[in-house]
């Protein structure tokens, strides 16, 4: 939800017969109805735009889930206690299933999963910059699940009442699972901070180093967010980046004085009339900068992914092959019996 | 005689070589060849890694000096560490990540259905757990065996060399010692030697499918795990595993 895309150009959008009937008819049911109300199923009628734009979120969204294991995953074979690592490694798990139905869904709109892993690897689809930051220690595990979580499952719940069918109904599969993940995050933040002195600094230092890059998850603020308008108008997004970010803060602050923690933020204040905080300047530079390429993690997170692919492609090729094989060999073995059974 | 230093003993082979199999397949995470076979890398870490609790569990009541699963698991040496070889070995390559699986599964479960009928209810219960996830672990290992053996030239190759650099350390699971036969003569475990010619029924039988050749049966054997002498490999691994807890001595987590 960061990573801007360049717009979708009009003069692309013509369908091949009546072309301003029916996107007008698209465009009108969702000005006439609620836009949450509306489901575009996978063989309706849709603008190309419509089509570009879900492929750009879901797929950018599943790359996310993929890309994702990896910080996590950095700290399950040093997992503090089994229970801990049984917990992280069904975390990680269910990451990569998430994955798997966020591709199925971007499927569904035409694109093939082998195509959206090469679009990852080549650079051209991006992936939530959240995971560009490296996991420094254990308390990073409980401020993913607790900050990075929390803030997905904000961005992520209006998700299950978007337009497009499939991907909503993943999503709701999803969020079940982010919200366990969330709790256990913050129950590995709750045992830390209520621990040792070195356990509680390492607590703090977890958040202080995690809280802005989880506000930046929200995306740029609204006046700069370029596909917001017309991702709200089809009922693909329904709040706004800074409204979302707004509801995380007011969430997460009373979580952090619960944890005894001190949220990063000099000008974080409880503003009375407005019934919300106010909170500091984000630095939105670094976030361009992570997106561009230059967060601590991005060239090696590539190069993991990128080498997984590499090595794997013996695997994935004899698998095909074994699978031509036995059709081969069922072919064969069909037609004698049809000769057999016949009189 | 029996006696509960024998029972631990062989209870952490079972609890370490679960836990340490467990941790290989974790390192593999986010890194598999494809997205399914990293959700089933997990899914069979995650299995064993419940076995070793279990496991381990049992053998710090047992040997009743207050050692639970984290105790065992995170503040013991190599030298005290009772798993099978096999299972230390590097994942040097997807080839051996899966033939080390397949062998493995496959005396895993001929072991786990013998423990059924351990006269020790407990030892009962954990195998029978066990193996209903086992059968499945043995279900995919032996069908990725058969199509990567009967896939292209390089596959057939790949897991041809794999499954002879890993075939000397699968001698362990047949050869006894005292441990081992005392458990069998109380009726709690089984003679290891009984379970070969299932086992190389097995392998051959799907290495036959995959147009795999059997490595040799005379071929030399390495051992040692069971009694706590190992590869060089298992240091490395027990130190990553080890480290933090080890760095936050009596802290909760």
């Amino acid at each position: 939800m960061q990573t801007e895309l360049p717009q979708a150009d009009a003069r692309t959008l013509s369908a091949p017969t009546e072309p301003g009937a029916e996107e007008r008819a698209f465009q009108t049911r969702f000005e006439t109805g609620i836009a949450a109300s509306i489901k575009i199923e996978p063989k309706d009628w849709m603008p190309d735009a419509y089509r570009r734009t879900l492929i750009r979120q879901i797929s950018q969204h599943a790359h996310s889930e993929i890309v994702g294991q990896l910080p996590e995953a950095n700290w399950i074979t040093r997992a503090p206690s089994l229970k801990r690592k049984a917990i992280l490694l069904a975390k990680v798990q269910d990451e990569a299933g998430h994955g798997l139905y966020l591709y199925s869904a971007a499927e569904t709109l035409g694109i093939s999963r082998d195509q959206m892993v090469r679009d990852l690897l080549s650079g051209k689809a991006k992936y939530s910059s959240i995971f560009n930051y490296p996991t420094l220690t254990w308390a990073d595990v409980g401020a993913i699940g607790w900050l990075v979580d929390g803030a997905a499952i904000i961005n992520q719940i209006p998700l299950c009442r978007c337009s497009y069918g499939p991907y909503a109904r993943a999503m709701v599969r999803i969020c079940k699972e982010e919200s366990f993940h969330q709790r256990q995050g913050f129950e590995i933040m709750m045992v830390l901070s209520s621990g040792t002195p070195r356990q509680k600094a390492m607590a703090q230092d977890a958040l202080d180093r995690w809280w802005w890059p989880s506000l930046m998850m929200f995306g740029p603020p609204d006046a700069e967010s370029a596909n917001s308008a017309q991702s709200m108008r089809w009922g693909i997004k329904l709040f706004s980046n800074d409204e979302l970010r707004q509801r995380f803060v007011d969430q997460t602050v009373s979580q952090a004085e619960y944890l005894g923690l001190r949220v990063p933020d000099p000008d974080l204040r409880w503003n009375g009339e407005r019934g919300q905080y106010d909170f500091g300047a984000i630095d939105w530079n670094e976030f361009r900068n992570v997106i561009k390429g230059n967060g601590p993690c991005n060239r090696e997170r590539m190069r993991v992914r990128t080498q997984a692919h590499e090595d794997g492609a013996w695997f994935r090729e004899a698998l095909e092959r074994h699978a031509a094989k036995l059709a081969q060999r069922n072919e064969g073995t069909a037609a004698p019996r049809a000769a057999q059974g016949a009189p | 005689m029996l006696t509960p230093s024998i029972q631990f003993a062989y209870l952490t082979r079972f609890g370490d070589t679960a836990l340490i199999l467990s941790q290989r397949l974790a390192e593999m995470c986010g890194k598999g060849p494809a997205l399914e076979e990293d959700m089933a890398l997990a899914n069979t870490a995650l299995d064993l890694l419940g076995q070793a609790r279990l496991w381990l569990t049992y053998a710090g009541e047992i040997e009743a000096a207050g050692r639970d699963e984290d105790a065992l698991a995170y503040l013991r040496g190599d030298r005290e560490f009772h798993n099978l070889l096999l299972v230390e070995q590097p994942s040097s390559s997807y080839a051996h990540v899966l033939m080390r699986q397949f062998y493995f599964d496959v005396w895993h479960n001929l072991a786990l259905a013998r423990l059924e009928s351990s006269t020790d209810p407990r030892i009962a219960e954990i195998a029978a757990k066990s193996r209903k996830e086992t059968a499945y672990h043995l279900r995919r290992s032996s069908d990725l065996i058969v199509r990567l053996g009967d896939g292209t030239a390089e596959s057939r190759a790949r897991m041809a060399s794999a499954a002879d650099s890993l075939w000397p350390y699968t001698g362990e699971f047949f050869t006894a010692d005292f441990v081992d036969s005392t458990m069998a003569e109380a009726g709690m475990a089984f003679d290891p030697h009984a379970l070969r010619d299932d086992w190389l029924r097995f392998v051959r039988q799907v290495f036959e499918a995959a147009t795999l050749h059997m490595p040799p049966l005379d071929a030399w054997m390495h051992k040692g795990g069971k009694q706590g002498l190992h590869t060089e490999h298992l240091s490395y691994l027990l130190a990553e595993m080890q480290v933090l807890h080890r760095e936050h001595p009596g802290a909760a987590w």
